[in-house]
Protein backbone atom coordinates (compact mmCIF):
# COMPACT_ATOMS: atom_id res chain seq x y z
CA UNK A 1 0.00 0.00 0.00
CA UNK A 2 1.29 3.41 -1.02
CA UNK A 3 0.61 6.59 1.19
CA UNK A 4 1.65 10.03 1.31
CA UNK A 5 1.79 11.52 4.29
CA UNK A 6 -1.05 15.40 4.35
CA UNK A 7 -0.18 17.91 6.76
CA UNK A 8 -2.28 20.76 7.42
CA UNK A 9 -0.90 23.59 8.01
CA UNK A 10 -3.85 25.41 9.52
CA UNK A 11 -5.11 22.66 11.98
CA UNK A 12 -1.78 21.20 12.32
CA UNK A 13 -3.40 17.61 11.76
CA UNK A 14 -1.34 15.26 9.94
CA UNK A 15 -2.83 12.27 7.73
CA UNK A 16 -1.48 9.19 6.36
CA UNK A 17 -3.36 8.94 2.90
CA UNK A 18 -3.51 5.99 0.95
CA UNK A 19 -2.42 6.78 -2.89
CA UNK A 20 -5.90 7.01 -4.97
CA UNK A 21 -5.73 5.00 -8.80
CA UNK A 22 -5.23 8.69 -10.27
CA UNK A 23 -2.24 9.42 -7.96
CA UNK A 24 -0.48 5.86 -9.08
CA UNK A 25 -1.39 6.51 -12.27
CA UNK A 26 0.65 9.53 -12.25
CA UNK A 27 3.17 8.39 -11.01
CA UNK A 28 3.58 5.66 -13.35
CA UNK A 29 3.46 8.89 -15.98
CA UNK A 30 6.87 10.47 -13.70
CA UNK A 31 8.24 7.26 -13.78
CA UNK A 32 8.10 6.79 -17.73
CA UNK A 33 8.92 10.86 -18.35
CA UNK A 34 12.12 10.74 -15.59
CA UNK A 35 13.02 7.40 -17.44
CA UNK A 36 12.66 8.75 -20.89
CA UNK A 37 14.62 12.19 -19.93
CA UNK A 38 17.34 10.06 -18.41
CA UNK A 39 17.70 7.82 -21.46
CA UNK A 40 17.80 10.63 -23.52
CA UNK A 41 20.57 12.52 -21.66
CA UNK A 42 21.99 9.42 -22.03
CA UNK A 43 22.26 9.39 -25.59
CA UNK A 44 23.34 12.60 -26.17
CA UNK A 45 26.41 11.99 -24.08
CA UNK A 46 27.34 8.94 -26.01
CA UNK A 47 26.18 10.90 -29.50
CA UNK A 48 29.03 13.61 -27.82
CA UNK A 49 31.25 10.59 -26.80
CA UNK A 50 31.36 9.53 -30.09
CA UNK A 51 31.90 12.46 -32.00
CA UNK A 52 34.68 13.70 -29.55
CA UNK A 53 36.61 10.03 -30.27
CA UNK A 54 36.16 10.93 -34.10
CA UNK A 55 37.58 13.99 -34.11
CA UNK A 56 40.61 12.91 -32.09
CA UNK A 57 41.12 10.13 -34.65
CA UNK A 58 40.72 12.91 -37.50
CA UNK A 59 43.16 15.28 -36.07
CA UNK A 60 45.72 12.10 -34.93
CA UNK A 61 45.57 12.93 -31.29
CA UNK A 62 45.22 10.98 -27.95
CA UNK A 63 42.61 12.14 -24.97
CA UNK A 64 45.27 12.90 -23.02
CA UNK A 65 46.76 15.34 -25.92
CA UNK A 66 42.92 16.37 -26.14
CA UNK A 67 43.18 17.48 -22.13
CA UNK A 68 46.29 19.89 -22.73
CA UNK A 69 44.68 22.08 -25.49
CA UNK A 70 41.79 22.88 -22.73
CA UNK B 1 16.44 40.51 6.72
CA UNK B 2 13.37 38.36 7.36
CA UNK B 3 11.39 40.35 10.23
CA UNK B 4 10.16 36.99 11.03
CA UNK B 5 11.08 33.68 10.45
CA UNK B 6 8.30 31.64 12.03
CA UNK B 7 8.06 27.92 11.50
CA UNK B 8 4.62 26.46 10.34
CA UNK B 9 4.97 23.09 10.40
CA UNK B 10 7.49 20.60 10.38
CA UNK B 11 7.24 16.59 10.08
CA UNK B 12 9.76 13.12 10.47
CA UNK B 13 7.91 10.38 8.71
CA UNK B 14 7.16 7.32 10.82
CA UNK B 15 6.68 5.40 8.02
CA UNK B 16 7.89 5.52 4.13
CA UNK B 17 6.06 7.45 2.41
CA UNK B 18 5.33 8.94 -1.69
CA UNK B 19 5.18 12.59 -0.60
CA UNK B 20 4.82 14.87 2.06
CA UNK B 21 1.63 17.24 1.60
CA UNK B 22 1.53 20.92 3.09
CA UNK B 23 -2.13 21.96 2.88
CA UNK B 24 -3.74 25.13 4.19
CA UNK B 25 -0.54 27.73 4.58
CA UNK B 26 -1.56 30.37 6.39
CA UNK B 27 -1.15 32.95 4.03
CA UNK B 28 -0.37 35.84 6.74
CA UNK B 29 3.21 35.36 5.64
CA UNK B 30 4.84 37.37 2.60
CA UNK B 31 7.70 34.49 1.78
CA UNK B 32 8.04 30.65 1.92
CA UNK B 33 11.04 28.98 3.34
CA UNK B 34 11.08 24.87 2.79
CA UNK B 35 13.24 23.07 4.28
CA UNK B 36 13.85 18.84 3.85
CA UNK B 37 16.33 16.67 4.95
CA UNK B 38 15.24 13.08 2.95
CA UNK B 39 16.79 9.81 1.72
CA UNK B 40 14.54 7.69 -0.14
CA UNK B 41 14.38 3.83 -1.50
CA UNK B 42 15.08 5.11 -5.07
CA UNK B 43 18.05 2.26 -6.23
CA UNK B 44 20.58 5.04 -6.99
CA UNK B 45 22.94 7.28 -4.96
CA UNK B 46 20.90 10.30 -5.40
CA UNK B 47 17.03 10.95 -6.15
CA UNK B 48 15.40 13.84 -8.09
CA UNK B 49 13.57 15.50 -5.67
CA UNK B 50 10.07 17.12 -7.20
CA UNK B 51 7.65 19.84 -5.92
CA UNK B 52 4.23 20.66 -7.06
CA UNK B 53 2.24 23.87 -6.30
CA UNK B 54 -1.47 24.05 -5.61
CA UNK B 55 -2.09 20.36 -6.64
CA UNK B 56 -0.99 21.38 -10.22
CA UNK B 57 0.26 18.55 -12.21
CA UNK B 58 0.00 20.11 -15.59
CA UNK B 59 3.06 21.21 -17.20
CA UNK B 60 4.10 24.43 -16.00
CA UNK B 61 6.91 24.05 -14.15
CA UNK B 62 10.28 25.75 -15.96
CA UNK B 63 13.94 24.59 -14.18
CA UNK B 64 17.24 26.16 -14.58
CA UNK B 65 19.72 24.22 -13.25
CA UNK B 66 23.31 23.41 -11.74
CA UNK B 67 25.15 20.22 -10.82
CA UNK B 68 28.53 18.66 -9.36
CA UNK B 69 28.80 15.45 -8.17
CA UNK B 70 32.52 15.26 -7.51
CA UNK B 71 33.51 15.09 -10.77
CA UNK B 72 32.03 16.87 -13.16
CA UNK B 73 30.22 20.24 -13.02
CA UNK B 74 26.61 20.84 -14.95
CA UNK B 75 24.46 23.26 -16.40
CA UNK B 76 21.20 22.38 -17.73
CA UNK B 77 17.35 22.53 -17.97
CA UNK B 78 15.66 19.76 -17.88
CA UNK B 79 12.72 19.14 -20.05
CA UNK B 80 11.23 22.19 -19.63
CA UNK B 81 7.86 22.80 -19.14
CA UNK B 82 7.81 19.75 -16.91
CA UNK B 83 4.37 18.76 -15.11
CA UNK B 84 6.53 19.01 -11.78
CA UNK B 85 9.31 21.49 -10.36
CA UNK B 86 13.05 19.23 -10.40
CA UNK B 87 14.25 20.99 -6.90
CA UNK B 88 17.50 19.07 -6.48
CA UNK B 89 19.11 15.42 -6.01
CA UNK B 90 19.09 13.95 -2.65
CA UNK B 91 19.96 10.90 -1.40
CA UNK B 92 18.83 7.47 -2.71
CA UNK B 93 18.87 4.04 -1.03
CA UNK B 94 22.90 3.37 -3.08
CA UNK B 95 24.41 6.07 -0.81
CA UNK B 96 25.88 5.25 2.64
CA UNK B 97 23.47 3.92 4.57
CA UNK B 98 21.81 6.16 7.22
CA UNK B 99 22.71 8.99 5.51
CA UNK B 100 19.87 11.89 4.45
CA UNK B 101 20.52 14.81 2.25
CA UNK B 102 19.45 18.49 2.68
CA UNK B 103 17.42 20.86 0.93
CA UNK B 104 16.21 24.35 1.05
CA UNK B 105 13.20 26.28 -0.93
CA UNK B 106 13.12 29.52 -1.29
CA UNK B 107 9.86 31.18 -2.32
CA UNK B 108 10.06 34.79 -2.41
CA UNK B 109 6.23 36.65 -2.66
CA UNK B 110 4.37 33.25 -2.20
CA UNK B 111 1.13 34.86 -1.94
CA UNK B 112 0.98 37.56 -4.44
CA UNK B 113 -0.77 37.32 -7.66
CA UNK B 114 2.30 36.79 -10.36
CA UNK B 115 4.18 33.60 -11.52
CA UNK B 116 6.10 32.31 -8.72
CA UNK B 117 9.73 32.21 -8.80
CA UNK B 118 11.95 30.14 -6.43
CA UNK B 119 15.49 29.11 -5.16
CA UNK B 120 17.03 25.75 -4.19
CA UNK B 121 19.90 24.72 -3.16
CA UNK B 122 21.06 20.72 -2.04
CA UNK B 123 23.45 18.52 -1.05
CA UNK B 124 23.56 14.85 -0.78
CA UNK B 125 25.32 12.87 1.63
CA UNK B 126 27.79 9.90 0.41
CA UNK B 127 30.85 8.20 1.82
CA UNK B 128 32.20 7.54 -1.48
CA UNK B 129 33.50 9.56 -4.38
CA UNK B 130 30.20 10.61 -5.48
CA UNK B 131 27.61 12.88 -3.83
CA UNK B 132 26.02 15.88 -5.83
CA UNK B 133 25.00 19.39 -5.03
CA UNK B 134 22.49 21.17 -6.60
CA UNK B 135 21.42 24.27 -7.39
CA UNK B 136 18.15 25.71 -8.92
CA UNK B 137 16.33 28.26 -10.23
CA UNK B 138 12.57 27.40 -11.05
CA UNK B 139 9.09 28.81 -12.48
CA UNK B 140 5.63 28.30 -11.63
CA UNK B 141 3.63 30.14 -14.39
CA UNK B 142 0.73 29.66 -11.85
CA UNK B 143 -0.53 33.16 -10.65
CA UNK B 144 -2.22 31.78 -7.67
CA UNK B 145 -1.50 32.58 -3.69
CA UNK B 146 0.08 29.50 -3.06
CA UNK B 147 -1.68 27.39 -0.77
CA UNK B 148 -0.27 23.98 -1.19
CA UNK B 149 2.81 22.14 -1.88
CA UNK B 150 3.41 18.31 -2.34
CA UNK B 151 7.35 17.01 -2.30
CA UNK B 152 7.75 13.85 -4.26
CA UNK B 153 10.38 11.95 -5.70
CA UNK B 154 10.25 12.63 -9.14
CA UNK B 155 11.24 9.59 -10.57
CA UNK B 156 7.92 8.38 -9.85
CA UNK B 157 9.04 5.17 -7.93
CA UNK B 158 10.31 5.70 -4.75
CA UNK B 159 9.15 6.51 -1.33
CA UNK B 160 10.92 8.37 1.49
CA UNK B 161 12.16 6.47 3.82
CA UNK B 162 11.40 6.58 7.95
CA UNK B 163 13.34 9.77 9.36
CA UNK B 164 12.98 11.90 6.09
CA UNK B 165 11.71 15.02 7.42
CA UNK B 166 10.01 18.41 6.16
CA UNK B 167 9.52 21.76 7.63
CA UNK B 168 7.55 25.29 5.95
CA UNK B 169 8.78 28.33 7.56
CA UNK B 170 6.73 31.40 7.20
CA UNK B 171 8.48 34.51 6.54
CA UNK B 172 7.24 38.03 7.04
CA UNK B 173 8.66 41.10 4.98
CA UNK B 174 11.86 40.03 4.00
Amino acid sequence: METRIEINCTTGEVTEIELTQAELDQRETDRIAYEMEQANKEAKAADKATARTALLQRLGITEAEAELLK
Amino acid sequence: MATTFTLIKTYTLATATASFDFTSIPSTFTDLCLKLSTRSDYTQIYDPIGLQINGDTTSTYYTRRLYGNGATATSDAPSNPSTVAAIGLSVGASSTASTFGNLEVYFPNAFGSTQKSFSCDAASENNATTAYATFTANLWTGTAAISSLKILSANGTANFVTYSSASLYGILKA
